[in-house]
C-alpha cells in the first residue's frame, strides 16, 4: 500500500524546486549581463531536473497512471506543498540572489541528511543533485557579498530584500505531518543553517533579522497569492488541451 | 611594410585560405564589414532568445520546458562566442551592445514575428535556426578566424535546434486536429520569413561583392536560400503539412524546387523598423540592460575593492 507520507513528502521536494525552476526560468534572455543570464538559467534547468526526479518518483508510488506532468500541470493551488519563500517574485537581481541563496543553503544541508536517508530513491536523487546544489550555493554566496559589499545603492537593495523575503524562512524548519517520520532532523539543520546565513551575510556586510514573525501554510497548499499566477502560465497549455501528447 | 605590400600579404592570404587572425594586418573596410557582420551576428543570437523565452513559462511539459530553455541558453553562449569574437577586432562588448540599443545596429528581422502559439517554438527551431544553419556551416570556412572557429561551435548546437524544433513539430503532427491546425499555422507564418533571413536578392545586395571577394561571404544569398527551399520542402513531407506556396514544385531540369515570390515589401518594412515586435525587443533588450546596470557597477565595484585589500595586505 502507498505510504501516504513519503507521497507527499516527495511531492513537496518535486513543487519546490519546480517552482523555484520556474520562477528563475523567466530571468532567460533578460539577465544584468550574459554570464550571468547562463548562470541562472543553469540553477533553473537543475531545479526543475531534480523536479522531474522527484515526480517521477511520486508517479511510481501513486502507480494510477499518474506522470510527472500530471502531478505538475493538472493540480490545482491547494495541493501544491512548495514552500513560500520559493514563490515569492524575482523582484530585482538582489531578491533573486537572496531567494536562491535562502534556498540552496537550506537545501544543502537537507540533501546532505537525504542522501543517506532510508528510502533509497529519494537518497539517490539526493545525491544525484548534491553537486548542484554545492554550485548553486556558492554562486549565490558570492553574490550576495558582492551585492552587500559592492555599492551602497546595491547595499540597500539587499536591505530590502532581506526585509521581503526573511519572513519566509521559517516555515523551511517547521515539520509538515508528512514530513515528521521521514528521518529529517530539521532542528539540527536550523542550526548549522542559521551559522551559515550569518556568516555570508555578515561577510556581506550585512545582518541577520531577529524576532521577525514567520509565515506558514506553504508546505500544507495555503500558499500566498503568488502561486495562482505561476501555476496558471505554467500549467496554461495543458488545461486548454487536456490530455495531448506534446 | 608599405601599405601596398601589407596588402598583397593579406590578399595572399585570403588567396591560399590561411585565416585572419586579430593581429594580422587587414584592410579598414575589411575589419569594419566584420564588426558590422559579427555584432549583427551576435544581436540576433541574443535577440532571438526573446520570442522563444516568451513559451519557457508556458512549456506543455516538463521535458519540453527543459528543450527550451537549454536551447534559449545556448543562444545566449552563441551571443557571448560572438561579441568575444566581435572584440578581437578592436570593439567592446558595450559599445557593440550600445549600437543595438541605439538601432544603429541591426539584428535579424526574422525576430520581429511573434510567437503565438506553443507551435511557433517548433517552427522557429525547424525554420529559423535551420535557416541559421545554411548561413553558419558557410561561414565555418569565412576568412577571419576568430569568426570561424566561434562558427564551428556553434553550428554543432544549431543544427540539435532544428532536429529538436522539427521534432516538437512532428509530434503535434500527430497529434489532436487542435493540434494539427495550430501546426500548420505556424508553419504558415514562419515560412516567408524565414526565407527573408537570407537577405535581399542577389541583384539588390549592396555589400555581396567584396564580401565574396574577401571570403567573408562564401555564397550568395540566392544560393543559400533556394538550398534552403530543397530541405525544407522534402523535410515537410514527413511532418504532412504544406508550405503555404502555391507555386512550389519540383524542377526536373534544374534538379531543384522552383518557389514563388517573396513579398520584398514586407521584407523592407521590418527591416525599417515596422514589424509586429521591433519595437517591443529593443525595449526589451534595454531595459534588461539598463535595470542590470547597477548590478555590473556593484559586481566592479567589489572586485575593485577586493584587490585592494589583497594590495593593502
Ligand atoms: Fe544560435
Ligand atoms: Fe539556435
Amino acid at each position: 500500500m502507498m505510504n501516504n507520507n513519503l507521497f507527499n513528502y516527495t511531492l513537496h521536494l518535486a513543487d519546490t524546486t519546480l517552482i523555484l525552476g520556474q520562477r528563475n526560468a523567466a530571468w532567460c534572455g533578460h539577465g544584468p549581463v550574459l554570464e550571468q543570464d547562463i548562470a541562472i538559467t543553469n540553477i533553473s534547468l537543475d531545479l526543475i531536473g531534480q523536479s522531474r526526479s522527484f515526480y517521477q518518483y511520486a508517479a511510481t508510488q501513486k502507480a494510477d497512471g499518474s506522470t510527472e506532468d500530471s502531478f505538475a500541470y493538472l493540480r490545482s493551488e491547494r495541493e501544491f506543498k512548495n514552500c513560500l519563500l520559493v514563490e515569492q517574485p524575482n523582484g530585482d537581481w538582489a531578491q533573486t540572489i537572496l531567494r536562491q541563496f535562502l534556498f540552496s543553503s537550506f537545501q544543502h544541508l537537507l540533501f546532505q541528511q537525504l542522501q543517506n536517508n532510508k528510502d533509497a530513491t529519494l537518497a539517490a536523487i539526493a545525491e544525484k543533485s548534491l553537486k548542484e546544489v554545492t554550485y548553486h550555493l556558492r554562486w549565490s554566496s558570492e553574490w550576495v557579498i558582492r551585492l552587500g559589499d559592492g555599492t551602497e545603492e546595491s547595499r540597500n537593495k539587499m536591505l530590502k530584500a532581506i526585509t521581503e523575503l526573511w519572513p519566509f524562512t521559517g516555515e523551511q524548519f517547521i515539520p509538515a505531518t508528512y514530513e515528521e517520520n521521514m528521518g529529517i532532523n530539521l532542528l539540527s539543520i536550523k542550526e548549522v543553517w542559521l551559522k551559515k546565513v550569518t556568516d555570508i551575510l555578515t561577510e556581506a556586510t550585512l545582518q541577520v533579522p531577529e524576532n521577525i514573525f514567520m509565515h506558514t501554510g506553504g508546505k500544507n497548499g495555503i500558499h500566498t497569492e503568488q502561486l495562482g499566477f505561476i501555476l496558471t502560465e505554467l500549467q496554461y497549455i495543458q488545461k486548454t488541451y487536456p490530455g495531448c501528447e506534446w | 611594410m608599405t601599405e601596398q605590400t601589407s596588402e598583397n600579404v593579406f590578399l595572399q592570404k585570403i588567396e591560399a585560405e590561411i585565416k585572419i587572425e586579430p593581429k594580422d594586418w587587414m584592410p579598414d573596410a575589411y575589419r569594419k564589414t566584420n564588426i558590422r557582420q559579427i555584432s549583427q551576428h551576435a544581436h540576433s543570437e541574443i535577440v532571438g532568445m526573446l520570442p522563444e523565452g516568451n513559451w519557457i513559462s508556458r512549456a506543455p511539459s516538463l521535458k519540453r520546458k527543459l528543450i527550451l530553455l537549454a536551447k534559449v541558453q545556448d543562444e545566449a553562449g552563441h551571443g557571448l562566442y560572438l561579441y568575444s569574437a566581435c572584440e578581437t577586432l578592436g570593439i567592446t562588448r558595450e559599445e557593440t551592445i550600445n549600437d543595438l540599443h541605439s538601432g544603429k545596429a541591426k539584428y535579424a528581422s526574422i525576430f520581429n514575428y511573434p510567437t503565438l502559439s506553443w507551435a511557433d517554438i517548433g517552427a522557429i527551431g525547424w525554420l529559423v535556426d535551420g535557416a541559421a544553419i545554411m548561413n553558419q556551416v558557410m561561414l565555418t570556412r569565412t576568412s577571419y578566424g576568430p569568426y570561424a572557429r566561434a562558427m564551428v561551435k556553434i553550428c554543432k548546437e544549431e543544427s540539435f535546434h532544428q532536429r529538436q524544433g522539427f521534432e516538437s513539430l512532428l509530434v503535434l503532427s500527430k497529434g489532436t486536429e487542435a493540434q494539427k491546425q495550430m501546426c500548420q499555422d505556424a508553419i504558415n507564418r514562419w515560412w516567408w520569413p524565414s526565407l527573408m533571413m537570407f537577405g535581399p536578392k542577389d541583384s539588390e545586395s549592396t555589400n555581396s561583392d567584396q564580401s565574396m571577394k574577401w571570403k567573408i561571404k562564401r555564397k550568395s544569398n540566392d544560393e543559400l536560400r533556394q538550398s534552403f527551399v530543397d530541405m525544407i520542402a522534402e523535410q515537410i513531407k514527413l511532418l504532412s503539412m504544406k508550405l503555404p506556396d502555391d507555386k512550389l514544385k519540383w524542377n526536373k531540369e534544374k534538379n531543384q524546387y522552383d518557389w514563388g515570390e517573396i513579398n520584398w515589401d514586407e521584407f523592407w518594412n521590418v527591416i525599417k523598423g515596422n514589424g509586429p515586435c521591433n519595437k517591443e525587443r529593443i525595449a526589451a533588450r534595454s531595459k534588461a540592460w539598463e535595470e542590470g546596470e547597477w548590478v555590473r557597477i556593484a559586481a566592479k565595484t567589489y572586485a575593485e575593492k577586493k584587490i585592494n585589500k589583497q594590495v593593502a595586505v
